[in-house]
């Protein structure tokens, strides 16, 4: 949360355009949940998405009943889509805390508009990413084992050196504070639509939610507090993360694998994805609900500059790999990537360098940085090459590794590729509910960073009222008798 | 939820407050100080953003929450990491390439992301906790007015003494701040126990969701003849045959197949005769021996004989003969007994119970058996004689030969002389008789 008084000067845009005051901010986020009539479109794109729900839901449940052999994993490729899936997914999760949590202790103001945005969409994707390792499992009845329970049964414990482990833990805990960091934010918020709420199912509903907030100093006290331990532990998580996930791979000694560029590669890869993600879903949905006074080509410009440099730090990344394989004088690493660029999965290689070294290079351009249809093209490309990229991590290695007698070819069933479209739609049904019913922009955060009223401007801080549910007209700025108080009560 | 201004004539309601509004934050921070000033001190502000400069002017002190979160994290830290240990070390120690049972490194990544749990759900449930949430019931929350306070509303609630009244309160607030509206609240005083009905509905709930876990915990303490409930095959149903069942997939109808033509299992050359079959080689019979052996009713005895060998192919030592006799006892002595007369239990036994096909087993100690080549009875031994059933396929030869070396000793101790026996041991011989 950040402090009232902060805007900064230097900057040559403020954070909030319009001539908006505290009532109309509150006015234009709710009024999207709050509109009676849902439009045609939500409901179509809420139809598209819930179907490939279904979908996954089915397959999986086919997967199940079958087994693993839906899928085109087989040796030596044992680690193919599913997991490529999962680190995809994982990857977009980490816009959301960096935006929530490292811009908020670098005092980036501008996080404001997008940071519950960003946050929704970590969470959507962080469940998205969970669904395939725990479908990978095998026999996915027995998850529960994983679980250092104590068990007779078993009569054993997990394995705590296994960097699979370091996985679960680390993408559980992700996503619980994630949610817990989420939901916190939105407290406030929801005591907003609380007020504001004129059926008893959405009174109950925001009401419970909301916990009976009251915006009191010493809550807001507490919740600040709150917020800067939770971001100041958030940071350290996001890193580690994606750090753990490379582990996966890093631990191993599969050459093209066993590298200590890893963590940080990922982690740049990561946030580089998860950032072009929040633009893919950001420009359109600021043009639908209205929200570009809040989100401004300003924050999209920012946006835009992350995912340059990250996307430079990627490509670099690409580049000291090859170095470290010709300078390591290592024959396997050296075949590894001379097999990555030029053997079988060449295609995917090249697919994957084109999508996420050249393509983000147009955001040096200002044109590209401030003109949104260019900026969504331009992410849509990263999100493709991002794909690409842990597709070609994990499925080259694999599939020749040291030994050319087990050496194959890996190719995806159909299964395969309908479950990661499915994906997509438990993504965007879970984004489209979040839209509709929850407040899409941090409303008490957009205000702390929004000039205070001037002095004694009354007609300024009463141009709305909000539709309050009383029919009673509202008493702010009117300093007359006060029809509320009719009964006699001790005022003005 | 109540509106307060028309129900201010009911008798029971208590004083919340003197509730202010303000129009800007600006506003709500000078008035809290002003009244600070004046000597008010029980003041609560609201607003919808946290408010620079509202805690110097409430003096609202700092919180304890840090330290909260901060313990928090080190209690998880410090769990996560002996639980690892215990586990992996102690309880159940993995074996893995030789490595160390607990290493630090390996052992960090869970560590840590544990301390981020613990620290972050301290600071999510401690940030309630000191806040008193949830609170459902809030009298503040009734108040239309104050329902701004998510909006753009700044208030400022300012209690009483016990030495002051709500309306001279209420004129101070009013003569020394800038407020927008200032108005007395109070509540009406009723119970914030939940209704009766919400009690016996929660336990109706927990009592049925207790039913699944003890129907689990019956079915683990107790015994059923029903076959286990499977949710999942596993692997417990496999499409196979099992030993002497039948098959269609082959010409026979037999599931267990028979030996190739012209195959032998590894070990199976026994090229040694003597060992293996108890007969000289070469020998125009051992073919008898080793494909047929002999018939049920002992009938090739009368046929004729193969050149058996007459004393055992093997050195004899004592460790042989005590093998041999161990044997004896495990394998011959039920019937022909232990001293080789053929009363052992199962011959007693069958005596007694009358069984007409019974067939006494022989004596060990008949002249006929005294004179027999040891190959003879090693090959009895091997493939049965008579009722005897064949015993080659538990008693290895090695066994077999221990065995009969057994029985030579024993047919030996059964028909001895007084001068077999050592010297010494004549005369105490003599005393017993």
């Amino acid at each position: 949360m950040s402090h009232a008084s902060v805007i900064v000067p230097s900057l040559d845009e403020p954070l909030v355009k319009g001539n908006h005051t505290y009532a109309s901010v509150t006015d234009t986020v709710c009024k999207i949940t709050e509109r009676t009539q849902t439009p045609r479109a939500w409901y179509i794109a809420f139809a598209v998405s819930v179907s490939l729900t279904a979908m996954l839901f089915g397959l999986i449940g086919y997967l199940i009943a079958t087994g693993v052999g839906v899928w085109g994993n087989n040796s030596p490729v044992f680690w193919a889509w599913p997991i490529t899936n999962f680190v995809f997914w994982v990857g977009i999760g980490h816009a959301g805390t960096l935006i929530s949590a490292i811009l908020f202790l670098f005092r980036q103001n501008w996080r404001t508009s997008i940071n519950r945005f960003a946050e929704a969409m970590t969470i959507f994707a962080v469940a998205c990413a969970g669904i395939f390792p725990a479908i990978h499992v095998g026999r996915i009845w027995f998850v529960y084992w994983l679980a250092p329970y104590p068990s007779q049964h078993l009569a054993m414990w997990p394995n705590f050196r296994s960097p699979l482990l370091w996985d679960v833990f680390a993408v559980s805990t992700y996503a619980t504070v994630s949610l817990l960091f989420w939901y916190m934010g939105m407290i406030p918020d929801l005591a907003t639509l609380r007020d504001r709420a004129t059926s008893k199912v959405k009174q109950f509903a925001y009401g419970v939610a909301s916990l009976g907030w009251t915006g009191s100093a010493r809550q807001w006290n507490r919740y600040e507090k709150a917020y800067m331990l939770l971001a100041a532990l958030a940071t350290p998580l996001v890193l580690s993360v994606h750090t753990i996930v490379s582990f996966d791979f890093a631990v191993s000694q599969v050459p093209g694998w066993h590298t200590t560029i890893f963590p940080p590669y990922f982690v740049a890869g990561a946030v580089f994805s998860g950032f072009a993600m929040v633009v893919t879903l950001m420009v359109p949905a600021r043009a639908w609900f209205g929200l570009k006074d809040f989100v401004t080509e300003r924050h999209l410009e920012n946006m835009t500059k992350i995912i340059l440099a990250t996307g430079s730090m990627v490509g670099f990344a690409y580049a000291t790999e090859f170095f470290i394989a010709w300078y390591s004088g290592n024959g396997y690493e050296q075949f590894a990537f001379v097999n990555r660029a030029f053997g079988p999965y060449a295609w995917a290689y090249w697919t994957m360098v084109s999508c996420n070294v050249i393509a983000p290079q147009m955001f040096w351009f200002k044109k590209a940085r401030t003109t949104p249809w260019i900026m969504v093209i331009i992410c849509i490309f990263v999100n493709i090459g991002m794909w690409f990229e842990r597709f070609v991590i994990t499925v080259t290695s694999l599939s020749r590794d040291f030994l050319p007698s087990s050496w194959g070819y890996f190719t995806p069933t159909p299964i395969d590729i309908l479950m990661f479209i499915g994906s997509f739609g438990l993504f965007f049904t879970l984004f489209l509910l979040f839209c509709r019913y929850l407040p899409m922009i941090a409303i008490s955060e957009v205000k702390g960073v929004m000039p205070p009223p001037p002095e004694g401007d009354v007609s300024r801080s009463a141009v709305t009222d909000g539709p309050a549910p009383s029919a009673e007209p509202s008493p702010v700025g009117n300093p007359g008798p006060n029809p509320f108080l009719a009964g006699g009560g001790a005022t003005i | 939820m109540t509106d307060e201004a028309n129900k201010e004539d009911m008798p029971e309601r208590e004083s919340l407050g003197v509730l202010a509004e303000y129009r800007s934050p600006h506003e709500l921070v000078n008035a809290a100080k002003s009244l600070r000033e004046d000597g008010f001190t029980d003041m609560e502000a609201f607003s919808p953003f946290p408010v620079h400069g509202i805690d110097e002017a409430l003096g609202i002190k700092g919180s304890r929450l840090p330290w909260m979160v901060l313990t928090s994290g080190v209690f998880g830290g410090v769990v996560a990491l002996w639980f690892q240990w215990w586990t992996n070390t102690i309880d159940y120690p993995y074996i893995i390439s030789g490595k160390p049972f607990f290493s630090l490194p390996a052992n960090i990544p869970v560590t840590f992301e544990f301390t981020i749990l613990m620290s972050a759900f301290a600071a999510f449930f401690g940030m309630l906790l000191l806040n008193g949430l949830p609170r459902l019931a809030n009298p503040l929350l009734a108040n239309e007015r104050f329902r701004k306070v998510t909006n753009d509303g700044f208030f400022l609630l300012v209690k009483p003494s016990d030495k002051e009244n709500a309306s001279s309160v209420a004129t101070a607030v009013r003569d020394r701040t800038a407020a927008s509206s200032v108005e007395e609240l109070t509540f009406e005083k009723k119970s914030e126990r939940l209704p009766r009905y919400v009690g016996m509905a929660a336990a109706v709930l927990v009592s049925v969701a207790l039913l699944p876990p003890l129907m689990v915990a019956k079915a683990r303490a107790t015994t059923s003849d029903k076959p286990r409930f499977h949710n999942f095959f596993n692997m417990d149903f496999q499409p196979k045959f099992k030993a002497q069942t039948d098959s269609t997939l082959f010409a026979d109808g037999r599931a267990m197949r028979p030996r190739v033509e012209g195959t032998m299992p590894r070990g199976g050359l026994e090229l040694d005769s003597r060992f293996y079959f108890g007969v000289e080689e070469p020998d125009g019979l051992l073919h008898t021996v080793k494909q047929v052996g002999q018939q049920p009713d002992g009938s090739n005895e009368s046929g004729p004989q193969p050149n058996y060998v007459k004393t055992v192919p093997v050195p004899v030592d004592e460790e042989m003969l005590s093998r041999g006799r161990t044997q004896f006892n495990i394998h011959c002595s039920a019937c022909h007994g232990k001293a080789g007369y053929g009363n052992g239990l199962v011959s007693q036994r069958a005596i007694e119970l009358e069984q007409g096909t019974w067939v006494p087993p022989t004596s060990l100690h008949s002249p006929h058996l005294l004179d027999q080549p040891d190959g003879q009875i090693f090959n009895s031994i091997t493939n049965g004689v008579r009722k005897m059933s064949a015993y080659g396929h538990q008693v290895p030869p090695e066994d077999r030969w221990a065995i009969i070396a057994y029985i030579r000793a024993l047919q030996r101790s059964q028909n001895a002389s007084l001068e077999d026996v050592p010297e010494d041991y004549r005369q105490k011989l003599r005393e017993f008789n």
